[in-house]
């Protein structure tokens, strides 16, 4: 009503008016005043719903973590190699490389001077002659350090460039040079995983994670190479692969060499023993005997096989290292490893099962692996009778010592085949494989296993705690086609702990020679067995594996054998 | 509360006690003893980090407290009259120092907004904006009374110089600020719906149009709006204040964001408040500011006298426009802009001028019988 009021009053003139118009314009003025008020009341409960939520509706973030500097990888030409932990096994360098423009250099005398001065190695003489020439690019020295760099910048010369260049450098020289290899000038791989990787180093801008594990390896190495030394043996290999996964943690090959100096590396030192050196196994193929007879059923553990006499065929006759001379049940015979049961064993399962058995757990092929460098296996193309005996004591026959382990791998986890891989898999992951022997064939030979280095020839590889088991093998070589005397490979291949085997570890001696402490002896139970037991144990230590109680009865029952030692 | 005056007791003081909005005085105080506890929490690491010894805000702070509620107080005293007159030579002398803050300013942060004067340097636009704020309300209910002073024009040519001054400082916040404030008061005293929906969609349209559609443009308002940061580091460390600090906060002296943010004791104080002090201190502070800003304007529902509805709205919108800007910037629901938190932020030329402010709309507010004095 009072606008009503006021609009009266406004068509008077004159005393009232000043008064009229001010109330009319109070009027508009409160009713806006009360839309003003609204709007900042709104933008006063926004603010307090907003306070409500940054304060009690989101998580705290107490533990947040320090700000990084992002750093941006450099744009690579070659990505890193690295072990199972981000050890940097192979990595490429930017360096620079220092060149002149003759045409652009005023005083080739005295450039040439000042930088022989900073450079070491330069013929003055020579470069000062170089850098007269009418040319416009010529090298004064590759790959500077960049304290060399510095020098040259500071040097001020005039005409003198540096040019970017990458450069492949392998941290742990030696120590992985057979797995990691190396790259040509031109960074194409050539060897190892540089080759076997070669695209995917070549097109993704982040590295290859390799299974190995550079303390693993460390670890190996160290025991090669010590035993190398000890019975001056020529070479000498080992590896450690996960049962479960196929993962290579380390594989040693001595002599090696060092990929950033490969130059200087010769072929034997190139030659990785365990890839693609094949070699006759020995004693330790017993274990595919064995197993085989278990699983086709044609024995038992406690089967008698007659070891009392050699067997002689047409110009052949085989007999045992030790002879014992007597009817031994299957353990025994695996135990003492005797040539004839095992002959005799093979004899119960055939010959055809037998080469059926040997392809099934992958020993006629080449194993699938990731290295280039890999030696596929030399068997007759005919197997006789003779051929299925000599191979049942692993003569006659040729493997590379990755597929030997590989192999005996699915005969100590379960009885399933998987592929070895250099590749780190995901902690966790399934990783499928074949069904080449049944669980209770594995079960029986983790028993066996066990027993020779519990009560057998491998005595000396035992660790109190960790139930190590394998097989020992004595090959004497073959040197132009006849066997060597004295020259022999000495190898273990075996796992830990047997009753629910983890690693399979293996070594080999190329040619060692005994010494006092072995009595003259060169046998795999002599001069390798130690270096076994003095890896596991490092390694159980290295890997925080725990020990188990032998003397608890669920142990016992998963790794006894009953058999009486004379 | 005893004040010990008797109704009856005509004196200034006692006249003063009884006219004057003691709610609104009280939460004013407050409001300055919550900003007295947080430039304590507030400036030492921003000293330190500075080389300075660690209370030497603090100490400065405390200095100018009792001349910011000597000038407050003493300014509610006035009548309206002498609240113009005060205001109409603030607005003169302000506008001139402003003026020559392009010959003998000090550039700070690229902005050349000081005046450097011994043991004390002063940032004339913060004196502008209360005094604008008095003076425009005056012209505008000049224009209403028709008495043939073309109130409106003057209040468009007063506008026209500060906010030019102000871009040329460049100082956009306290533009925007001035702009709001003359447009509200534009606003109440009766500017046509049609005009205000022009002129406002007008402004955002063609804000909004040039901002979208002109990279160049948007990005030299994201730095022309946020001079320091180019990222939103800031906020983010804010933000993580707040929800570190949770319901009851940390803990005085334990937040962590004044020491990684430039302005913790000016721009993002709010943020060390929710740090350390939690949602319930920011909830105490938001109400204040509410409570001040929407008791007045209530009050103006029964205000009879234009100019004073009009100075103490043009007063309360200056003072919850930066209250509003401040928290929503360290809220991160407005972009990042450099205005101090009434009271609360440290800032000595920001806390006198307020105070001028405030004191300016207490003295409007106080009741009054009749519609005042008129011209």
């Amino acid at each position: 009503m009072a606008t009503r009021v006021g609009d009266i009053l406004t068509r008077v003139p004159g005393r009232l008016t000043l008064d009229g118009t001010a109330k009319e314009a109070i009027e508009t003025a409160r009713n806006r005043i009360a839309f003003g008020g609204a709007v900042f009341a709104l933008a006063f409960t926004v603010i307090v719903v907003r306070l409500f939520d940054v304060t009690v509706f989101q998580e705290p973030r107490e533990a947040q973590p320090p700000r990084v500097a992002q750093t941006q990888r450099p744009e690579m030409e070659r990505a890193d190699i690295v072990d199972r932990n981000g050890a940097l096994l192979a990595t490429s360098l930017v360096q620079a490389s220092l060149y002149a423009n003759p045409r652009q250099v005023l005083d080739p005398a005295e450039t040439a001077a000042k930088l022989a001065q900073t450079l070491p190695g330069i013929n003055e003489r020579d470069l000062a002659q170089r850098l007269a020439g009418e040319r416009s690019f010529v090298w004064v020295r590759r790959n500077l350090t960049p304290r060399q760099q510095d020098a040259v910048i500071r040097l001020g010369l005039p005409g003198v460039h540096f040019q970017r260049e990458e450069r492949r450098v392998y941290p742990h020289g030696e120590l992985t040079g057979h797995i990691v290899g190396f790259t040509d000038i031109d960074k194409n791989g050539l060897m190892g995983a540089e080759q076997a990787f070669d695209e995917s180093l070549k097109s993704r801008n982040e590295p290859v994670q390799l299974s190995i594990d550079i303390r693993a390896q460390h670890v190996l190495r160290e025991e090669v190479a010590a035993a190398m030394k000890e019975f001056g043996a020529i070479g000498g290999a080992a590896m450690l692969m996960d049962v479960e996964t196929g993962e290579m943690h380390a594989m040693v090959s001595l002599p090696d060499f060092d990929p950033n100096v490969r130059a200087e590396a010769s072929p034997e030192n190139r030659f990785n023993r365990l890839t693609l050196g094949t070699y006759e196994p020995g004693s330790a193929f017993k274990t595919f005997t064995a197993a085989m007879t278990l699983d086709y059923g044609t024995g038992n553990i406690g089967t008698a096989y007659d070891a009392t006499r050699p067997i002689s065929i047409s110009r052949f006759r085989i007999d045992d290292y030790k002879p014992q001379r007597r009817v031994m049940n299957m353990s025994e015979v695996f135990m003492h490893s005797s040539n004839i049961g095992s002959v005799r064993m093979a004899e119960s399962v055939g010959r055809d099962r037998q080469r059926e058995f040997l392809r099934r757990v992958g020993l006629l092929q080449a194993p699938q692996f990731e290295l280039p460098e890999i030696g596929g296996p030399q068997f007759p193309a005919q197997w006789r009778e003779i051929n299925m005996m000599t191979i049942s004591f692993g003569h006659g026959i040729s493997v590379s010592p990755l597929a030997l382990a590989a192999s005996t791998s699915a005969i100590v986890n379960g009885g399933i085949y998987r592929a070895p891989t250099i590749l780190r898999r995901t902690p966790g992951e399934r990783v499928a494989g074949e069904r080449v022997i049944s669980q209770r064939t594995s079960e029986q030979m983790r028993r066996l296993m066990r027993l020779v280095v519990d009560k057998g020839t491998a005595k000396s590889a035992n660790v109190p705690g960790y139930l190590v088991g394998g097989k020992t093998g004595t090959a004497e070589k073959i040197v132009n086609g006849a066997y060597k005397k004295d020259a022999r490979i000495s190898s273990f291949v075996g796992a830990f702990p047997m009753n629910s085997p983890k690693f399979l570890v293996y070594m080999m001696l190329d040619e060692p020679k005994g010494n006092k402490s072995t009595y003259g002896y060169a046998t795999a139970g002599w001069v390798v067995a130690p270096s076994i037991q003095r890896i596991v144990q490092r390694i159980a230590a290295l890997y925080g594996i725990e020990p188990v109680d032998e003397t608890a009865p669920t142990v016992r029952d998963q790794v006894f054998v009953n058999v009486a030692v004379r | 509360m005893n004040p010990g005056f008797a109704r009856a007791d005509n004196s200034l003081i006692a006249r003063w006690w009884w006219t004057i909005d003691r709610w609104t005085l009280a939460a004013l105080l407050l409001l300055v003893a919550i900003g007295a506890i947080m430039t304590m929490a507030a400036t030492p690491p921003v000293a330190e980090k500075l080389g300075l010894d660690p209370f030497h805000f603090v100490r400065r702070h405390f200095s100018l407290l009792p001349v910011a509620v000597a000038i407050m107080l003493g300014v509610s005293l006035l009548d309206l009259s002498g609240v113009r007159r005060l205001a109409a030579a603030v607005l003169v002398i302000s506008v001139a120092l402003l003026a020559a803050t392009f010959l003998v300013g000090a550039e700070i942060k690229g902005a050349r907004r000081w005046i450097n004067l011994p043991g004390f340097s002063l940032q004339p636009s913060e004196f502008v904006k209360p005094s604008f704020a008095v003076i425009c309300a005056w012209l505008f209910a000049l224009q209403r009374r028709r008495t043939g002073t073309p109130g409106d024009l003057i209040a468009l040519l007063v506008y026209g110089i500060v906010v030019g001054l102000l871009l040329l400082q460049p100082d956009i916040g306290m533009a925007l600020v001035v702009s709001v404030i003359w447009g509200a008061q534009y606003f109440l005293s009766g500017l046509r719906i049609l005009w205000i929906f022009l002129i406002g969609g007008g402004g955002v349209f063609a804000f909004a149009g040039a901002y979208f559609v002109f990279p160049h443009v948007q990005s030299r308002i994201n730095r022309f709006l946020d001079p320091q940061s180019g990222d939103t580091y800031q906020v983010a460390r804010s933000m993580e204040a707040f929800t570190n600090g949770g319901l009851a906060g940390r803990g005085p002296g334990e937040g962590r964001v004044k020491t990684h943010l430039p302005d913790a004791h000016s721009d993002f104080i709010f943020a060390v408040a929710g740090e350390e002090f939690g949602l319930i201190a920011c909830l105490i502070i938001v109400v204040l500011f509410g409570f001040v800003v929407l008791r007045g304007f209530a009050r103006l529902l029964s205000e009879n006298n234009l100019f004073a509805l009009l100075a103490t709205a043009g007063l309360l919108v200056q003072f919850g426009v930066q209250a509003l800007i401040n928290m929503g910037s360290t809220l991160h629901i407005l972009p990042t802009k450099g205005m101090t938190l009434p009271f609360i932020s440290y800032g000595g030329s920001s806390l006198l001028a307020l105070a001028l402010g405030m004191g300016f709309m207490l003295a409007l507010t106080r009741k009054r019988y009749g519609p005042g004095e008129g011209a």
